[in-house]
């Protein structure tokens, strides 16, 4: 058998799996977008640009999504990268597996039966009766974007925390030595040393924790409350519920239009942020 | 005393005034130990190094060396004693504070910066700050020192070992430090890019005026380029001295075998008297020779002599063992000969190309005649 043989042999079952899985899919919701719903739901074959044109009635599902990705991604690297930084540089290596499994054990539970615990925990006999009882009265936490958030925190940190704690576990610590050595403070060598060369790390985890969360539904169904939606809740409704396939098509063509422009950006401002670095590694 | 303090390094190196003058210490140990949990890895060091001075740190791995220069340099603190920079206690000073530079085992340069950013790195931390232009002069003119001049623009992993090597040789000078520490930082050199290095940087240590601290398990580095070496077993020092002094007075085995070569018998020590001391050989032989300090009449001990110190001939010499010829190494300048005594054991024989005029090289089965001057053979206490 040829070396090329070979290769298409090994990349086969993969290739065949996507385009089964993946672009056949995405070419229906393709033209399924430009259609018309049926008298009954589903979909009936046309070219219309209607949906395109009725995609503003879903505008709040878009900047809801738009806005709380974004943020979500950013409160979670705020909070995963000083967690991994411990776990990675200052940890005992005899700990460090233990931690480590500690930071996944929530996947342990299913992530509906995890974001219910919150419901309580920020519901009315929650957290804002522990806060009323200290006199700060009426606080209003679940079914607010604040909810929507921790929920995403809580729910992605583990995604964050590993990509960053690889890049930091990776970094040579004679680096941070030779920078101490040249003089500098310790908080100069992690601005200057230990962040730029974390940055692979730090850009693998944002990439794959704002790629899911820009499709994600049941956090905002749960802690959203149906008050802050995501575009993908309006997909469960246009999909399940209206059997509006027509739009819903155009709906989510335009969510994934909107994630290849902004993850493209975020990949050229990455790789410019490298510039000359032999080993880029974004994903 | 302080008045011979030039920055001529030729005339310190054989200046043992200057290098002893306590005043003149830029570093120095008192009675520095290190433990890390129940390992001791340095015990009760002592140590002043002079301004100026080329000293090494010389020892197997785990002989000490490197943590009692990672305690100079501020990344270990003492468990005792006490580490002096410049006059000035510094025990739990950060390395950030120190006047002090490090070149790394592996040179630590920072992958993501330039050639010219390394460089500048330390440069960079100064407060009062220094302008751009103060900055990129010191810089240029520091890469042209290690003639990597064109160099600046260039990403470390483009750059081969021996530059990156200068490169970080570059990154620590440039700040102009008291001390220099390098860990092993040829190391990683092959061969001959390692004998241009060290004759670089001596060239370096010359030119300016630093005091360096190296520390390196090669001997014939140690030996080539310093001023003095400080020898290490099991966190000790066992000897300090020029390069002279321990290769012709190692006060023990250990040295004597760990600077350049020798030929070893293991016996008991006669009657001292005086410098000389006689030696009873396990195979009964008798001989003399200088004795060794520390050694004590009736313990056991060694004799040590050097191969080049020992002649050979296939005529009987004054004094002469016989022996059988096993094996002829040419070497270039010398013949190395393995020479067997039936009874006191084998020897290393180290001819100079010059004793061929005399006698033609012999060859392997050959009997023959060794013979030494009694000078040549130290006596010296087990250690």
């Amino acid at each position: 058998m040829t070396q090329r043989a070979r290769n298409w042999l090994l990349i086969a079952p993969s290739g065949a799996l996507l385009l089964v899985m993946l672009v056949l899919p995405l070419s229906f919701v393709f033209v399924f977008s430009f259609g018309e719903r049926g008298p009954s739901g589903g979909y009936v074959p046309a070219f219309t640009l209607e949906q395109y044109a009725n995609l503003p009635a879903r505008w709040t599902a878009f900047k809801n999504t738009l806005i709380l990705a974004p943020l979500g991604t950013l409160a979670a690297l705020l909070i995963a990268y000083p967690l991994a930084y411990q776990l990675a540089v200052r940890t005992d290596p005899k700990w460090k597996t233990l931690l480590l499994v500690l930071v996944i054990v929530p996947f342990w539970t299913s992530i509906l039966i995890r974001s219910y615990a919150w419901i309580y925990i920020l519901g009315g006999q929650g957290l804002p009766a522990l806060l009323g009882s200290i006199g700060i009265e009426n606080v209003r936490l679940i079914y607010t974007p604040f909810a929507v958030t921790i929920g995403i925190i809580y729910g992605y940190l583990p995604l964050m925390v590993f990509p960053i704690y690889v890049a930091l576990d990776r970094l040579d610590m004679r680096l941070l030595e030779a920078s101490g050595d040249l003089g500098a403070r310790p908080m100069t060598t992690f601005l200057r040393v230990t962040l730029p060369l974390s940055v692979p790390g730090v850009a693998t985890g944002c990439m794959l924790v704002f790629i899911l969360l820009m499709g994600e539904f049941l956090i905002p169904a749960l802690l959203g409350g149906g008050k802050v939606f995501f575009v993908g809740n309006a997909l469960v409704d246009l999909f399940l519920q209206s059997r509006n396939w027509a739009y819903g098509s155009a709906v989510a063509f335009t969510l994934i239009v909107i994630m290849l422009i902004t993850v493209t950006i975020y990949m050229r401002l990455i790789a410019r942020l490298q510039t000359g670095r032999e080993d880029v590694a974004v994903m | 005393m302080g008045g011979c303090l030039t920055s001529d390094a030729a005339d310190m190196k054989y200046d043992r005034g200057v290098l002893n003058d306590m005043s003149a210490a830029v570093a120095e140990l008192r009675h520095v130990s290190k433990r890390f949990g129940d390992v001791e890895a340095a015990r009760d060091l002592n140590l002043s190094v002079a301004s100026g001075e080329f000293l090494s740190f010389l020892g197997p791995s785990g002989c000490g060396k490197t943590t009692a220069l990672r305690m100079l340099a501020g990344f270990e603190t003492p468990s005792e004693g006490e580490v002096l920079i410049d006059g000035q206690v510094v025990n739990t000073l950060e390395p950030f504070r120190r006047p002090v530079n490090m070149v790394f085992q592996s040179y630590a340069l920072f992958p993501h910066l330039s050639v010219f950013d390394n460089v500048a790195y330390g440069l960079r931390q100064r407060r009062p700050r220094l302008s751009r232009a103060e900055i990129a002069e010191k810089v240029s003119r520091t890469l042209e020192v290690v003639r990597l001049g064109d160099f600046g623009a260039r990403r470390i992993w483009e750059m081969s070992g021996g530059q990156q090597q200068r490169v970080a040789l570059a990154r620590a000078i440039v700040n102009e430090p008291k001390l220099l520490l390098l860990d092993e930082p040829l190391a990683a050199l092959d061969r001959k890019l390692r004998k241009a290095m060290q004759i670089e940087l001596q060239d370096l240590q010359r030119q300016l005026g630093i005091t360096f601290i190296l520390v390196t398990h090669d001997q014939e580095e140690a030996l080539s380029l310093s001023d003095r070496i400080c020898v290490m077993r099991n966190g000790r020092i066992v000897q300090i001295g020029t390069p002279r002094e321990l290769y012709d007075a190692p006060a023990s085995r250990y040295v004597a075998d760990f600077v350049g070569s020798s030929n070893f018998l293991e016996g008991r020590i006669g009657r001292i008297t005086g410098a000389r001391a006689d030696f009873t050989g396990v195979s009964r032989h008798s001989f003399s020779g200088q004795a060794g300090p520390g050694i004590e009449e009736g313990a056991t001990g060694t004799l040590s002599l050097r191969p080049e110190q020992i002649n050979i001939s296939r005529s009987q010499l004054d004094g002469g063992h016989p022996v059988t010829v096993q094996n002829r190494i040419f070497l270039g300048e010398h013949t190395e000969y393995v020479v067997r005594h039936d009874e006191i054991g084998t020897f290393i024989v180290l001819a100079s190309r010059r004793a061929e005029d005399r006698e033609p090289p012999l060859d392997a089965g050959t009997q023959a005649y060794i013979a030494w001057n009694p000078d040549a053979a130290l006596i010296l206490r087990a250690d």
